[in-house]
Parts: C-alpha cells; sequence; structure tokens
C-alpha cells in the first residue's frame, strides 16, 4: 500500500463502521409492518409518541406540519404527498368533508373511542352531522387575556376592545377568521354569517378600533402580554393557560356576548389504503396515558373525559384548561367554508389593513 | 473541430452542468410555475386582470408605501455607508480587517433573530425605553410604527450596502488622491469629484442589492410594524396564505416588473463607467 491511499483506507473504513453501527441499531427494533403519513398542525403532538406507536405496532409514521388550515389544505391538494390522517380546524373539516376527501372512520375498531366526552362529539355534529368522519383531538375557545393589575373593572364584555378605554394598549389576532368572528359576535350577530351587510358593518368596527390597537400578532400575543407591552389581547384559551403560568396577574375570560368555540379534529383521507392502521393510530391517541402525555405537551383543552378526571382540583376549575359549561354558551362553532364569504372577508381585511 | 476541441468543449459544458441545473431548478421552473398561476384565472381560462390589481386602490396605497420604505432605506444606507466606509479606509491593514470583519458578523446570526432582538428592544417596555426611563427621559413609542420599520430595515440591509462601496473605495488608486491634494483640492472636493464617481459601480450595486430586497419583504413590516402596516409583501403573502395564489403571483409578477423598471432606470447612468458588481 502507498502512503497516498492510506487516509483513503481510513475513510472507507470509518464509512463502513458508521454503516454498519446504523444498521445495527435498526435491527433491534420491531419489524416494520407498514406505513401512516400524517399531517399535523405544527407542535400539535408529543413528537415521542409517534416513536412510541411504532414500537408498539411496528406501523412506521411519516410525520408533516403545517401552521395553519389553509397551508394543510394547500399541501394536501397539491397531491404531491398521499396524507393518510389529517388534523386540522373544524371549518377545514367541514370544508374537506363536502368535497368528499375522508373515508368513515372504522369506529368499531376502536376500543378507546368512549374515552372522548360525547360532549365533545355533539361538538363536531356542527360540521360532520353523523359523527362518521372526524375524531376531536384538541378544543378551546378564544377570549381575552388580560392583566387584572392594570384594568380599571373585571372584563366581561367585548366591549373593553371597542370602547377606547384602553386605547393603545390592546393587541388583536392577525387572523382574519378569529378577528371577523370576535366583532360579529360582539355586534350580536352569528360567527357565520353570510349577509354582506352584517361583514362589513364588522369591518366598519375594526377600522374604526385600529388606531387603539397596539399591534395585529399571531404566536406572540401572549409574551407581549406576558412582558407587560399590552394590557390585554385576544388569545385562544391554551395559550392563556400558559400566559398565566409566567405571569399569575393575567386573567382569562371568555366575553357574554359569546365566542368562538373551536375543536381541532383527525380524519381518515380517501387517499388512505389501510384504514386499519389508521384506526390504530386514531385509537392509539384516545388512549388515556397517550392522551395524557399529549396534554402534558401541549396544555390544550382535550376532550378526553378520563384524563380530565386524572386532573387536579386547581386544574380542573382553571377556565383555560377546563371551559366550564357557563362559559361557552353562547359560542359557537365555525363551519363558515363559503368562498364568496372567505373572498369577501379578505378583502375587507386587507383595506383594514391599508388604513 | 479537431478531436482535442471537441474534448474541451464537452469538458467545458460538462463543468456548466451545475450552473445549468441551477437555473433551470431554482430560477426557471418557479418563474414559469409563477407567470403560469399569474395569467390563470382558476378555473383555467387566461387572463391578465391578477397583474392588472395592482392599480386597485388598496395595492396601490400598499405599493407607495413599499416604495417610500424602499427609497428610505436605500437614502439612509448611503448616508450612513460613505462615512463609515472612509473612516476604515484610514485604519491600518490589520484594523481594517476587523472592522470589515464587525460588519459582516450580524450576517452571520439569522436575519428573523435579528429583527425579533430589535423588536424587544424598541417595544413599549422594551431595553431603549427601559434605559431611556433611568436617564430621565420620556420612553419613546416607536414600536409598531413606521420608524421602527425603518430602522429595521436599514439594520438588516445596511451591510448590503457597505460592503460593494467598501471595494469600490478600496481600488481607487491613492495616488489620484494624492495628486488631487496636491493640485490644491480640499477633502470635500476629492470626495466629491474623485471618491464619489470612483465608487459609483459599487454604490450602484449596493443600492440595487437594498432596493429590490426592502421592496418585497413582508416579515420586517410583520415583525416591527405590528402588523399594521400594510407593504405589497404582506398583501402577497395574505393572498397566498388565504389560499389565493393566482393573485398572489399576479401581484409578485406587477411587483417584478416594476423592480425590473426602476433598476432599468437607475442603471442608465452606469453605461459608460466600469461594470459594477451586480449587473
Amino acid at each position: 500500500m502507498t502512503k497516498k491511499k492510506f487516509p483513503k483506507m481510513i475513510a472507507v473504513v470509518l464509512c463502513l463502521a458508521m454503516t454498519l453501527t446504523l444498521l445495527g441499531g435498526c435491527g433491534k427494533k420491531k419489524d416494520i409492518i407498514g406505513t401512516l403519513t400524517i399531517i399535523n398542525y405544527a407542535e400539535y403532538l408529543d413528537p415521542d409518541l409517534l416513536e412510541q406507536f411504532t414500537d408498539e405496532t411496528g406501523i412506521e409514521i411519516k410525520y408533516e406540519e403545517a401552521l395553519t388550515p389553509e397551508e394543510m389544505y394547500t399541501k394536501y391538494s397539491s397531491g404531491a404527498i398521499k396524507y393518510d390522517l389529517v388534523c386540522s380546524a373544524d371549518y377545514m373539516m367541514k370544508k374537506m368533508i363536502d368535497e368528499g376527501e375522508f373515508q368513515k372512520i372504522p369506529w368499531d375498531k376502536m376500543e378507546n373511542k368512549g374515552n372522548i366526552g360525547q360532549k365533545y362529539y355533539d361538538f363536531c355534529k356542527a360540521f360532520d352531522a353523523n359523527n362518521e368522519y372526524c375524531l376531536p383531538h384538541f378544543w378551546g375557545t378564544i377570549g381575552i387575556l388580560y392583566d387584572k393589575t392594570k384594568v380599571k373593572a373585571p372584563i366581561d364584555s367585548w366591549d373593553v376592545l371597542f370602547n377606547g378605554d384602553y386605547a393603545g394598549e390592546i393587541i388583536m389576532q392577525d387572523s382574519i377568521r378569529d378577528t371577523f368572528m370576535i366583532t360579529l359576535k360582539y355586534l350580536g350577530y352569528s360567527l357565520n354569517t353570510d349577509n354582506e351587510d352584517e361583514i362589513r358593518a364588522a369591518q366598519q368596527l375594526l377600522i374604526k378600533q385600529k388606531p387603539d390597537v397596539q399591534s395585529y400578532l399571531v404566536d406572540e400575543v401572549r409574551d407581549e402580554i406576558v412582558a407587560g407591552n399590552a394590557v390585554m389581547g385576544v388569545i385562544y384559551s391554551g395559550e392563556a393557560y400558559l400566559g398565566k403560568e409566567s405571569n399569575p396577574n393575567l386573567e382569562y375570560v371568555v366575553p357574554k356576548e359569546g365566542s368562538n368555540v373551536w375543536i381541532d379534529c383527525f380524519a381518515i383521507t380517501k387517499h388512505c389504503e389501510n384504514v386499519e392502521y389508521a384506526a390504530k393510530f386514531l385509537d392509539f391517541l384516545c388512549r388515556e396515558d397517550v392522551a395524557k402525555t399529549n396534554f402534558e405537551y401541549i396544555y390544550f383543552s382535550t376532550p378526553n373525559t378520563k384524563v380530565i378526571e386524572s386532573l387536579s382540583e386547581d386544574e380542573k376549575e382553571d377556565p383555560t384548561l377546563v371551559p366550564p359549561e357557563s362559559s361557552i354558551e353562547n359560542c359557537e362553532v365555525c363551519t363558515q367554508t363559503d368562498k364568496k364569504v372567505t373572498d369577501l372577508m379578505n378583502e375587507l381585511w386587507k383595506e383594514l389593513k391599508s388604513k | 473541430m479537431n478531436e482535442t476541441e471537441a474534448r474541451s468543449t464537452n469538458r467545458r459544458s460538462l463543468l456548466s452542468g451545475p450552473y445549468l441545473v441551477w437555473i433551470i431548478g431554482f430560477t426557471v421552473l418557479p418563474l414559469i410555475v409563477i407567470f403560469r398561476f399569474a395569467l390563470s384565472d382558476g378555473a383555467g381560462h387566461a387572463t391578465l386582470s391578477n397583474i392588472t390589481a395592482i392599480f386597485s386602490p388598496i395595492h396601490r396605497k400598499a405599493m407607495w408605501f413599499s416604495l417610500k420604505i424602499a427609497i428610505g432605506c436605500t437614502v439612509f444606507c448611503i448616508l450612513l455607508s460613505y462615512p463609515m466606509v472612509m473612516a476604515m479606509k484610514h485604519l491600518g491593514l490589520s484594523k481594517k480587517g476587523f472592522s470589515l470583519f464587525i460588519i459582516i458578523l450580524p450576517m452571520w446570526m439569522n436575519f428573523i433573530l435579528r429583527i425579533l432582538a430589535l423588536q424587544m428592544i424598541l417595544s413599549n417596555n422594551g431595553i431603549l425605553n427601559l434605559f431611556l426611563t433611568k436617564l430621565g427621559f420620556e420612553p419613546l413609542r416607536i414600536a409598531n410604527t413606521e420608524t421602527a420599520v425603518m430602522i429595521g430595515a436599514v439594520y438588516d440591509y445596511l451591510p448590503y450596502m457597505m460592503l460593494p462601496i467598501y471595494t469600490a473605495i478600496m481600488e481607487i488608486n491613492e495616488d489620484v488622491i494624492e495628486a488631487a491634494k496636491d493640485l490644491g483640492a480640499g477633502s470635500f472636493t476629492v470626495f466629491r469629484k474623485i471618491i464619489l464617481p470612483l465608487s459609483l459601480p459599487g454604490l450602484l450595486s449596493g443600492t440595487v442589492m437594498v432596493f429590490v430586497p426592502s421592496m418585497t419583504s413582508f416579515v420586517i413590516s410583520n415583525l416591527l410594524g405590528g402588523g399594521k402596516l400594510q407593504l405589497i409583501g404582506n398583501v402577497i403573502e395574505q393572498e397566498f396564505m388565504t389560499g389565493n395564489r393566482y393573485v398572489g403571483s399576479g401581484l409578485s409578477v406587477a411587483l417584478m416588473i416594476f423592480v425590473l423598471i426602476s433598476m432599468a432606470f437607475t442603471m442608465r447612468h452606469n453605461t459608460e463607467g466600469k461594470e459594477s458588481v451586480v449587473w
């Protein structure tokens, strides 16, 4: 062997050694019997659970994430990847059910389906009339997170966002749908309205409110209020819980005019060839220990009654974790998928932002 | 053509392989896709309405605002770059390298992280206001305003202006400046008659590299404008995020055409002199 070749030989040996170690690692695992491709919101499932599922069943998971239901839909409908399972928002479930994208969940193959409270299946009836397609994953409300040491009186109405009392101290959601929904509720309309005059009235109110708004944000609402940069903000209940954890002065309320109660669900797509595997995964998610791990990873409200029962008294009474019946009395599930309505809202939103 | 020539041509075209793959895969194909969406109404019919949508009042307003931010940012960058580069020019060789390093250093960090840091500095309860109140001044309210967006844009794009200007000025032969001084030119005249004209190629490529991204940016205005300010980039983002890729692509194409026209206008002065780095 010449001197020159020597380093090359070392490289080859090292490469071989590395490959062997990698292969050796694979050998210990259970044999892979199949694959499921799943698309979900980002940070909406404890990634360790995916590995646990593969270890238990031998079904490999290909996991994709999307930030918004729209992004999920774009990825799904491009057809580049054939997803077996999707998880998304209520209105997106409705849209996809209407388009015939889903197949029925084989409920009889799912032992743990009863862990999900009947109440949540009833919520789903708003978009899945016979509870055929959707398995509730997490749910919650939209409300106001505020610093109770900085407000003049306890807050119970959306009015505080619009009456100018807290000018410059308000953070709104930078989300067309959410912001229109709460404004429509404040005006006393249904958040699923398709009446153009009502939607325009909501926009006029938002335009009037804009000078009082400190900023329109999505993910940073919580941090800004925790840091004390604003007194109040429109926020999802799960985010509000985390906010309260890091700043005890904060309080969360679902205003009395009502709000949106949102529910994210899993569904099996029409592309899924092995429905049995998909059902196994959904059943896995309903299992108490799995749902608990997931709950502790995300801290949104879980529809799993077994998990709710296992919570401490303090946690059970926290309206951000377990929204009480009274707070969701006037709330509605969003089922608006009419393209005319969403297009109108998009246009009106751009106009609002250009003011 | 003899055999050796043929072989060398072959080898050369082999070398241009990666370039071709890059150009086709990352420039030509995406452009075709964008143009296809831009010229389609979603139902398979050809239309120009997505591109002419740029003339609607809301889009026009966003466009003007983008233009304002882009021009403002470019001017500020130029005004900041020249004094800084002139100061660097007179440093010793090792210090010169170090000062250049200091300028490039922030570029090693992801720009969104830098903007997030700036957001924390400028926010109402942020570091800047903490500092000001400690010193007994009134706190400033620049978070979520045009000023904040402008500060962010200048902060982010300044190196792209400084580097080409630095290169251009360092290339100027010291003898030329000496000669001017011997003939009685003051330092301002030296700058106006020698340094400025000779650094023009750097200035122009810097302008392109600052003007274009600040014109099309949407992240800076989202993070520092608090979602209250709408640049044309934000409009395009909204169109794509709400699933309306046809209008989104149409507006992108219109913006591209606009940028091309404004660049042609800037570059007209550059035909005689030295070729600039970018063009």
